[in-house]
């Protein structure tokens, strides 16, 4: 693959100074996702998912590291520039509750960018919002409702309208689907499927849903305490999953599946602090293989099967790999 | 328990395999001013039988948490009203008994866990004193016994004794909810209405806890009314299902006449709606449209506005429940209709 | 807008009309409204009602008990207490009504920087204010008075800055929870500026608190006037104000309560008025509590 990634991210970290000490909520994450592709970033409540999606789209700064928008460094940028990168990165938002403005009408709602950062006549953004809404499937007589008057996947509905109205090349979806009920969750899934396709977006996908993050991802990056513990293609992923956090995190899914035969590998304990932590692997505390070196030395990422990261000491050890 | 004073409830004494429970023709409206009439349960029967695992399943708004405040009653009330039907548990009428009776009942016989194990603690009371206040309250033993009971029951779910004057904020999620079982499990009560216990929790604790809860309730024997939207779930910890719908029971039977021999065509819609983990990732198929609003359901069937299969009748006439084979029930005109297209 | 076929038309649906049209519904802010009114329009009409003006002395008609030729009787120069109490009400009302713009524009702006910037923005303007709320309200008002003299510009200035501090502490807590939801956030994600996120994102999303904190303010304002003018710092008299008022007529008390006891009910029915109409808005304003 010799084109340029639309987004690269180079040792990206975030951290937040709290009254305890310094939280480690994103550490040395680093990616390249191409055009047209998506990737979901799983992981439980406190792995940092949520913060990596936000710094990439800027709505918080990065400690340090790099972050490449079509090959451009964007790391810092100023207002100006910002303002010309939203209109190419936006953002879909978890509680579709609480992220719209109550006081706006939905017509608001999705003019509201076009405002900001457009420069269109009052006869176009009406033309824009009600060619989105029918991209998104809402109907037009809704155009005056107040979101208040909304169920959820009518609401989540507007919040993709919103995001893709500036007609962006990159979104960040956190947990878009999660609030939602599976009947109206399958609807929106699809709808971001379709739109995807339709209009070549790359998206990223973050998710504490692994069936969700299977259906719509091309690549999956499992995040733990703030670091990349696997990064593979999904299907290899699902295939040979190599760090044993990932095994631990698939087998504990329950599966609507009475003949799956349940081998759960039982984790001890609860995710640790990222508050200042200690050298060593972050999950060595919960890992059921793990050994002295685990909590001395940091894991290091390698690539153990073409395109499949791992950062774990005794993967090749315990999945009887050879070196590349 | 014999015993027959004035105000004590006799139980009538059970084997497992007995009905403990039996829900007949329940009905639980919310009567408000400016929505009219909200029908939350309507017509609802259903047994659960000692030691045995029922799991009601259905999405948000469908009234599942309503049925099971019905059960230990605490509809609130205005504006909930109970409109109908009987509850009978070990052979009482549940909604025949003194409002100081129920309390008895409530944690000594029934149990429930709440969502959200945040709200369900006291924040400024040790956890272990919380536990050994429910044993007290039911037990009539010396302080110092609950205190025993309450630290053997946090070792029950798996909590170090050790533990047992920290506060609430001390504990993560995973815990406060096996803290909250621990409360629940104390008296042994013989039926656990658990509503959406794990929701809350991350995959890895809500695996840990529900392992808990199946060793626990394996090693006591006593019966779950396991409250969820998640099918995954059904599947690991219950023996029976059933499928609420609009306030209504759609279709009930074992695991596999629900996930094998699927007859409603809504059941079918939540499972073809799922994004599966272990399968491959097909185009999902969900259900269109939304759930109706329970102050004003169709006419006929409550489902036939989303139902690929509705015909006219459907519109009309509203469905009974039928028995199509031993143990599993169905509420539809056309139960079956999708076979021919199962994929 | 031009006509686009089928389509819709958009239009501005006004949130606070079917907030009124639920308030109307409510008797007991309904009840209160209605009090306000008449309050308001008999004060405005005052010329109207009585050209003759409010200090019209008559000496040999003092002390005339309430009937139907003086409504509310006469005082002890024989003026008549009814028409008193109503250009007194213009008084008190004025005084009450541009305090509270004062304390309004003020305490919501403290507020809003304060909540909005937060560190040590929200630390200098929320000390400020603690030191201010620290001095009691009437004190701060006399103390001002005194600097500046008495008169009703100062009175209205005294009661205003007292009443900034109230107005600034109970609009940063509703602020900053409004900064915390999601779609500040993807306002920001929208690059929203920060003046357009707290006008169009941020202050409506507080307007009932502070519609409801300004009828309360108001009903304060109208108090403190009151109490100001009873220790002699408010308006000069003859100009009538319902507290000054009260001040004059309590050494008649024992013989004559009317004099007392009619602009205390004035007040006490505004202020109980403006109450029952803040809690009637507070339920009518927020669309989410109609579910």
């Amino acid at each position: 693959m010799n084109e340029q990634p639309i987004l690269e991210v180079q040792n990206l970290k975030k951290y937040f100074s709290v009254p305890a000490g310094l939280v480690h909520a994103v550490d040395d994450i680093s990616f390249k996702l191409y055009a047209g592709k998506t990737l979901g970033v799983v992981g439980e409540s406190g792995c940092g998912k949520s913060t990596l999606g936000r710094v990439l789209i800027h709505l918080l700064e990065s400690s340090a590291g790099k972050i490449f928008f079509e090959g451009e460094d964007i790391t810092h940028v100023n207002r100006k520039k910002l303002t010309e990168l939203r209109k190419n990165m936006q953002m879909i938002f978890q509680d579709p509750f609480s992220s719209l403005n109550p006081r706006m009408s939905l017509f608001q709602s999705i003019a509201e960018p076009l405002r900001i950062m457009g420069n269109f006549t009052a006869q176009e953004i009406e033309d824009k919002v009600y060619g989105i809404m029918e991209t998104v499937g809402l109907a037009d007589r809704l155009v005056n409702t107040y979101p208040h008057e909304l169920d959820g996947g009518r609401r989540q509905r507007i919040g993709i309208a919103r995001a893709l109205v500036m007609n962006p090349k990159f979104i960040v979806c956190d947990e878009p689907v999660s609030a939602l009920d599976v009947s109206i969750q399958a609807q929106i899934l699809n709808l971001m499927c379709d739109i995807r396709d339709e209009r070549k977006l790359t998206y990223i996908f973050v998710t504490h849903d692994l069936s969700v993050v299977k259906y719509i991802s091309d690549e999956i990056l499992v995040m733990y305490l703030g670091q990349m513990v696997e990064k593979a293609p999904t299907e290899e992923l699902f295939e040979h999953r190599l760090h044993p956090y990932t095994k631990a995190l698939l087998s504990a899914v329950p599966l609507p599946d009475i003949d799956h035969e349940r081998k759960r590998i039982e984790l001890k304990g609860e995710l640790t602090s990222p508050i200042d932590p200690k050298p060593g692997c972050r999950f060595a505390s919960r890992c059921p293989y793990a050994e002295e070196r685990c909590f001395k030395e940091n894991p290091v990422n390698e690539e153990v099967r073409p395109n499949h990261y791992v950062a774990c000491h005794k993967t090749r050890e315990l999945n009887n790999l050879k070196r590349l | 328990m014999g015993r027959t004073a004035k105000k004590e409830i006799v139980w009538e004494e059970l084997k497992k395999g007995d009905t403990l429970l039996k829900i007949k023709d329940l009905s639980i409206h919310y009567v408000t001013k400016d929505m009219g009439v909200c029908k939350a349960v309507n017509h609802v029967s259903l047994e659960l039988k000692k030691g045995e695992t029922l799991g009601l399943v259905g999405e948000t708004g469908a009234g599942k948490t309503t049925i099971a405040l019905g059960i230990i009653r605490l509809i609130p009330n205005p504006p909930g009203k109970i409109i109908g039907g009987t509850i009978t548990f070990k052979g009482t009428d549940l909604y025949k008994i003194s409002e100081k009776q129920m309390r008895t009942v409530r944690g000594s016989e029934i149990s429930m866990i709440f969502q959200d194990p945040m709200t369900a603690l006291n924040p400024v009371d040790p956890v272990g004193d919380q536990i050994a206040e429910v044993v007290l309250l039911h037990d009539h033993c010396s302080k110092a016994e609950a205190a025993q009971k309450a630290a053997e029951m946090m070792e029950l779910v798996g909590i170090p004794r050790e533990r047992y004057s920290e506060f609430p904020h001390q504990f993560s999620g995973g815990m406060l909810q096996r803290i909250v079982i621990a409360i629940a499990l104390a008296c042994s009560p013989e039926l656990l209405l658990a509503d959406e216990p794990t929701t809350a929790l991350d995959v890895t604790i809500q695996a840990q806890v529900l392992d808990m809860m199946n060793e626990i309730k394996n090693k006591l024997g006593t019966s779950v009314l396991m409250i969820t939207h998640d099918l995954g779930i059904i599947a690991e910890m219950c023996d029976r299902v059933a499928v609420v719908y609009a306030g209504e029971i759609v279709e009930m039977g074992n695991l596999v006449h629900i996930f094998k021999r699927t007859e409603h065509p809504y059941t079918q819609g939540l499972f073809d709606s799922l994004p599966n983990a272990a399968g491959d990732s097909k185009r999902l198929k969900p259900i269109r449209g939304l759930m109706p609003d329970p102050a004003n359901l169709p006419e006929g069937c409550n489902f036939s506005p989303r139902c690929p299969y509705a015909t006219e009748e459907c519109f009309r006439e509203p469905p009974k429940l039928l028995e199509v084979e031993e143990g599993h029930f169905v509420q539809c005109h056309h139960h079956g209709c999708m076979k021919g297209d199962k994929t | 807008m031009s006509e686009n076929g089928a389509k819709q038309k958009i239009k501005q649906r006004s949130l606070l009309r079917e907030a009124l049209i639920r308030f109307s519904r409510n008797p007991t802010g309904m009840a209160g409204l209605v009090i306000i009114l008449v309050m308001v329009v008999l004060s405005l009409l005052a010329g109207v009602i009585a050209p003759e003006g409010y200090d019209v002395q008559d000496i040999t008609k003092k002390f005339i008990a309430p009937g139907s030729q003086y409504l509310c009787g006469t005082d002890n120069l024989g003026r008549s207490v009814f028409v008193r109490l109503l250009y007194g009400g213009r008084t008190s009302l004025l005084i009450g009504v541009v305090a509270t713009a004062f304390a309004t524009v003020f305490g919501t702006a403290i507020g809003a920087a304060a909540a909005f910037y937060g560190g040590k923005i929200d630390n200098v303007l929320m000390r400020l204010m603690d030191i201010l709320n620290s001095i009691p309200s009437i004190l701060l008002a006399i103390a001002i008075s005194a600097v500046m003299g008495g008169g009703l510009p100062n009175a209205i200035l005294a009661i205003g800055i007292s009443s900034v501090p109230a107005f600034a502490r109970m609009m940063r807590g509703p602020i900053l929870s409004a900064k915390a939801q999601q779609y500040v956030e993807a306002a920001r994600s929208t690059d929203a500026a920060d003046i357009r996120i707290i006008f169009k994102y941020i202050l409506p999303n507080v307007s009932s608190q502070l519609i409801v904190e300004i009828t309360l303010i108001l009903a304060n304002a109208i108090l403190t006037a009151a109490s100001l003018s009873f220790l002699g710092l408010g308006v000069t008299p003859p100009t009538p104000e319902w507290g000054s008022m009260i001040s004059d007529g309590r050494q008649y008390i024992m013989k004559y309560p009317y004099l007392v006891t009619c602009p205390g009910l004035c007040i006490a029915a505004m202020v109980l008025a403006l109450n029952l109409v803040g809690d009637g808005l507070r339920d009518a304003l927020d669309p989410r509590l109609k579910q």
